[in-house]
């Protein structure tokens, strides 16, 4: 049972009660993915990006906690019509948290995810397109590692599970 | 912080109505047994009862009647064995650990099922510092012990038994009876643990009947203050007291006596017994009400725990598919239904209920589980209201979530 307590801020409740720009979209230039439902923290990211590499719309979905569902849609908002690049380099997992007005400690795991899955679309969609550029790291960078790590200790603990179900 | 939450709370305000359904981790304390503690303040009994004065011998007077009292509810054969706490946890951590301490050198084995509450689970890790071992008995997908495997493990090393009479969150009726049968059977030396918090006032429950040792109860779990529990200790059981200071009334507890609290814990039982009957039958009707209407109306939804008899009447554990606790908490709040979840949002370790873990439900289910527990103060407009409620909140939050979650 929940036990920590969660003072979230009014801009995590408002985004939490009406998130902008919620929900699939069918023209999605690129779609990726942090988390998974065993962790109880997923997002999808949808962008929308014109021929000049700039995104044109972003949209979420989320399953998570209000943290999750907060800096995801935050997320939307602070990449729509800016580059590729100005993402990849400007937007990070403080800045996120920053413009929520702050989370609790126990969820920068939740802004972390986002910008993850963030990073990852722009990787995926240059990936996709063949190019390869000089702003962009090769090695994953601090979120898309964490998403990883968190993704593999939910597979870890779903697997560890399973084995003492078969043991029984 | 303290900024953040009066905003939470301001955007509660106007609600038309509220229920309040987590009497698990938390109660509403009815203003009759407020009343009943009120004069114990300031009035009489505030004396220190083993004091030589009138206010001390008031106090004296008040805790043993309420020991004779909750004696008789839980059928002990003396009010002797009835040991005030400062609540369920500190019960339960006196019973293992005192039992632990008292028997050491009779074995070092504990055995619990997988089920069992965190402040069992927590104790009995921190007594492997000392040299104790732990062994976990597993439940079927509804949560009953399974009495085979505990067969199995019992041995002479065996100095304690801890099993839930009710589990707390999926309220499955253990079979104790038959357990401690098959645990004396094996080792009549091996001490046998209820912990009753869900179980008193809420089923049957007779400690000579059922042959245990020891046995829990809580008082805010039947709406009864906070802060206030007991540990029963049949008569000839050598538990050592684990807090050392200066010893009252209550020989395995020091420090002052709670009197006031004693005297809520004692008004909540009597109103939980007086009509015991007619509460449990409202308890469950309230209790079906809430369940059917939730996993007949709602899709991809699950019962925890089992349905029927076999389910304790206040207990209602529903986890909804697609759908994450801890936002459909929050989401409820705002609408004046107050429940909690199972989810493990709150924890960087992503581990949810270790209770629904062993009923073999998976992670995303776990996330998406909510528990409510009803009391014989709701009423049926309550649940309604509550029916009324959840199927929009759980359509919005999974309108979030929209394809994302899907394993």
């Amino acid at each position: 049972m929940s036990r920590v307590p969660l003072p979230y801020n009014p801009k995590v409740l408002d985004l939490f009660r009406n998130p902008k720009n919620l929900g699939k979209m069918e023209d999605a230039t690129v779609v990726a993915v942090a988390g998974n439902p065993a962790c109880g923290d997923m997002i999808t990211f949808y962008l929308k990006i014109n021929e000049q590499d700039m995104i044109e719309k972003a949209s979420f979905e989320s399953y998570g906690c209000a943290a999750n569902i907060a800096t995801s849609s935050i997320v939307t908002e602070m990449i729509k019509g800016i580059s590729l690049k100005d993402a990849w380099t400007k937007i990070t997992w403080k800045r996120v948290t920053e413009e929520v007005g702050g989370l609790p400690s126990i969820k920068f795991h939740c802004g972390i995810l986002a910008v993850g899955a963030l990073k990852r679309a722009i990787r995926k969609y240059y990936q996709n397109k063949g190019v390869s550029l000089d702003w962009l790291e090769k090695d994953l960078t601090f979120e898309e590692r964490q998403a990883l790590e968190e993704e593999e200790l939910a597979k870890l603990l779903a697997k560890r599970m399973k084995l003492q179900e078969e043991q029984k | 912080m303290v900024e953040n939450v009066r905003e939470l709370l301001k955007a509660h305000e106007g609600m038309e109505r509220e229920v309040y359904l987590d009497t698990e981790n938390s109660s509403m304390v009815p203003q009759e047994i407020v009343e009943a503690m009120l004069p114990y303040y300031n009035q009489r009994a505030y004396g220190n009862p083993t004091l030589t004065h009138k206010p001390g011998w008031e106090a004296f007077e008040v805790i043993m009647e309420s020991a004779q009292k909750i004696a008789s509810f839980l059928g002990c054969k003396m009010p002797e064995e009835i040991n005030f706490t400062p609540g369920e946890t500190e019960a339960n951590n006196l019973a293992l650990m005192g039992t632990a301490f008292a028997t050491k050198n009779k074995g070092k084995r504990i055995i619990i099922s997988e089920i069992e509450p965190i402040n069992v689970l927590h104790v009995t890790d921190m007594l492997q510092k000392f040299g104790f071992t732990t062994k976990k008995i597993p439940v079927n997908t509804e949560g009953f012990v399974n009495l085979e495997k505990l067969k199995e493990a019992i041995d002479k090393d065996t100095i304690i038994v801890s099993i839930s009479a009710v589990n707390n969150e999926l309220g499955t009726v253990e079979p104790i009876k038959e357990a401690l049968e098959i645990v004396k059977d094996k080792n009549p030396e091996t001490i046998f643990h209820t912990d009753a918090s869900d179980a008193y006032g809420k089923i049957p429950l007779n400690v000579q009947d059922l042959k245990v040792d020891l046995a829990t109860v809580s008082g805010y779990k039947i709406l009864g203050p906070r802060g206030i529990g007991a540990l029963y200790v049949k008569e000839g059981v050598n538990v050592e007291k684990i807090l050392e200071g200066q010893i009252g009334t209550q020989k395995l507890w020091p420090g002052v006596e709670n009197t006031p609290y004693i005297v809520g814990f004692t008004k909540a039982s009597e109103l939980a017994f007086q009509n015991f009957e007619t509460n449990v039958n409202h308890m469950q009707k309230l209790r079906d009400k809430l369940m059917n209407g939730i996993l007949e109306t709602i899709t991809e939804v699950k019962l925890n725990g089992p349905k029927g008899d076999m389910r304790a009447p206040d207990n209602v554990n529903i986890s909804f598919l697609r759908c994450e606790g801890e936002a459909l908490t929050i989401e409820l709040s705002l609408k004046g239904v107050y429940v909690s979840s199972g989810s493990a949002c709150t924890r960087r370790l992503l581990q949810p209920s270790h209770v629904l873990s062993a009923i073999g439900r998976k992670f995303s289910e776990a996330h998406g589980s909510i528990l409510m527990k009803v009391t014989r103060y709701h009423i049926e407009e309550d649940i309604t209201y509550v029916l009324e409620v959840i199927p929009d909140a759980v359509k919005r939050i999974r309108g979030i979530v929209g394809s994302t979650g899907v394993d």
